[in-house]
């Protein structure tokens, strides 16, 4: 290692060391913000992740037909609804097929629903679209059909589960830029001190002539290890925390069919995350250390 | 060789530190700067060392006018100064052989070089023999020397010394002011600002002296003041 690195390196670590309080303060509030940036992240991947399946296999529409409704009614439904444009197919679900099918999902509690003394679920049609397009226009027909009890419609769990994505996206922005604020505040403030402390010093170099890389890069490298750090703790615990949680939450809605196939698995994002929190923790420890840097080094 | 040409510098609240000063200095030359506190020693010699930009005029070295240098040149043309604090200005927990090789570590000399040099300047200010030792273990004057050393390795062509003698004993300045002529007849211009009445009147050099940030005198061989 040259003088100069070495010089660099044992400055960084023993300002570090010197101002432990301070340093761990940086480091913690780099880590609060990447953690919460990170379950930002999750929360809209996994939202989005839903909204696609939803969209992808669900480009059907669901028709609840009323109990009473005449046979001739429901055979008018089904001749007209097929002959729309942009549907490819109707399917009749009739209640018993229903209620067996909830009983496949339910599996080993399946056993809860041979008590029912009658069956809960309606008759139903499902109409295949030839694409999700026609959605809106096939919807607006079918209400004007008597037998229609209600709709069960995909697209719209997709569209406001996107709606939810964006909101959660919006506000995340701004709670990140706030804490972003705070903690380069806090880094500058580190550095700050170390500044202060060996000021003297600093001053003697540029009166030696020392270049700006061996006068800056003692307080630079400490920011950027900073944000290391603050970046290396974060993607643990949210490793840990993220992974607690979903486990707990396929364990809590286990009769919800696919749950886990709705969840992402940290793994498949931790490249991302992690490249993804290091650049920020770095840019943050260098952000905060340039502005200590231009407030505090002008000679 | 430095050439002050209508320097102005007026501070915040309009104080104005140094007016419309000519002056020409020349390679090799001895010079003292004298005058009261806030005549504008200080200021002149910040202006030198770039530490402050002139609020008019401008300042030559070499024919290149130093007000212009870019950021990234400031380091190389500091490295044609060596400069001499008051108060020393040692790093603590640095030997002496270790403050006086900070400086060429700092401007990237290698290690061969540096345990070839220090020793030699160490020689010349007379603490070969203390180059372990730490600065809380030397006098004022050793520190000072100390310091003078550190100014010298790196073999600027001027140096800048402000109030080298004044937190030091009659005699020890003697001693101290005999390594400033020493390394002034080696060829370094020497521009010192000082309060310092015997060394200035002892040694008779050129003297410039200020007052509210005006030149008042300029004498080739003079003493600290003319009249009181």
């Amino acid at each position: 290692m040259s003088i100069k690195r070495k010089y660099i390196f044992k400055q960084a670590f023993q300002s570090l060391w010197r101002n432990k309080i301070m340093a761990l303060a940086s480091i913690g509030s780099i880590t609060a913000v990447l953690i919460i940036l990170g379950y930002i992240l999750m929360a809209v991947l996994n939202i989005n992740n839903i909204a696609m399946i939803t969209k992808e296999e669900f480009d059907e529409v669901v028709v609840y037909v009323k109990d009473n409704s005449q046979e001739s009614d429901r055979q008018e439904f089904e001749d007209k609804v097929g002959n729309m444009t942009g549907v490819m197919a109707v399917v009749f679900k009739s209640k018993e097929v229903a209620l067996s099918e909830v009983k496949n999902e339910w599996g080993d509690e399946s056993g809860l629903l041979d008590d029912l003394r009658r069956n809960p679920l309606p008759d139903s049609y499902i109409i295949q679209l030839e694409d999700i397009r026609y959605s809106d226009l096939v919807i607006e027909n079918i209400n004007n059909f008597t037998i229609v009890e209600g709709i069960k419609y995909y697209q719209d769990t997709a569209k406001s589960l996107i709606s939810i994505s964006n909101t959660i996206e919006k506000i995340g922005i701004i709670v990140i830029l706030i804490l972003l604020f705070i903690s380069i505040f806090l880094i500058s403030n580190t550095i700050k001190l170390t500044v202060v402390f060996r000021r003297k010093e600093v001053q003697l170099m540029q009166y030696i002539g020392a270049t700006n890389g061996y006068v800056r890069g003692p307080f630079m490298l400490e920011g950027t290890l900073l944000g290391i750090f603050g970046a290396l703790l974060a993607i643990v615990i949210l490793n840990l925390t993220y992974s607690y949680s979903t486990e707990y939450m396929t364990g809590y809605f286990a009769l919800l069919s696919g749950f886990n196939n709705f969840i992402i698995p940290f793994k498949v994002v931790f490249n991302d995350i992690s490249i993804i929190f290091i650049t920020i923790g770095v840019g943050i420890g260098v952000l905060g250390s340039l502005i200590s840097l231009k407030k505090f080094l002008s000679v | 060789m430095i050439e002050f040409k209508d320097i102005s510098k007026v501070y915040k609240k309009e104080f104005l530190a140094i007016n419309h000063v000519n002056l020409k200095i020349d390679e090799g030359e001895f010079v003292f700067l004298v005058g009261k506190s806030g005549a504008g020693k200080t200021t002149l010699v910040k202006l030198l060392l770039k530490e402050i930009e002139p609020s008019s005029g401008k300042i030559y070295y070499h024919d290149e006018d130093i007000t212009k240098i870019r950021r990234q040149h400031i380091a190389g043309y500091r490295r044609q100064i060596g400069f001499v604090f008051q108060d020393y200005r040692l790093i603590p927990k640095k030997n002496v052989f270790e403050n006086v090789a900070f400086a060429m570590e700092i401007i990237g000399q290698s290690r061969k070089n540096i345990r070839r040099e220090v020793p030699t300047v160490l020689n010349m200010v007379g603490l070969a023999s203390k180059a372990k030792n730490y600065p809380e273990e030397l006098s004022g004057g050793e520190m000072q020397r100390v310091a003078i050393a550190r100014a010298v390795i790196n073999r600027p062509k001027i140096i800048i010394a402000d109030e080298p003698t004044g937190n030091l004993d009659p005699e020890t300045s003697v001693e101290i002011m005999k390594i400033f002529t020493e390394i002034n007849k080696r060829g370094t211009t020497l521009i010192m600002a000082t309060h310092d009445r015997d060394i200035v009147n002892r040694m008779q050099k050129r003297v410039i002296e200020l007052k509210k940030g005006s030149i008042i005198r300029d004498t080739e061989a003079g003493g600290y003041a003319h009249e009181y």
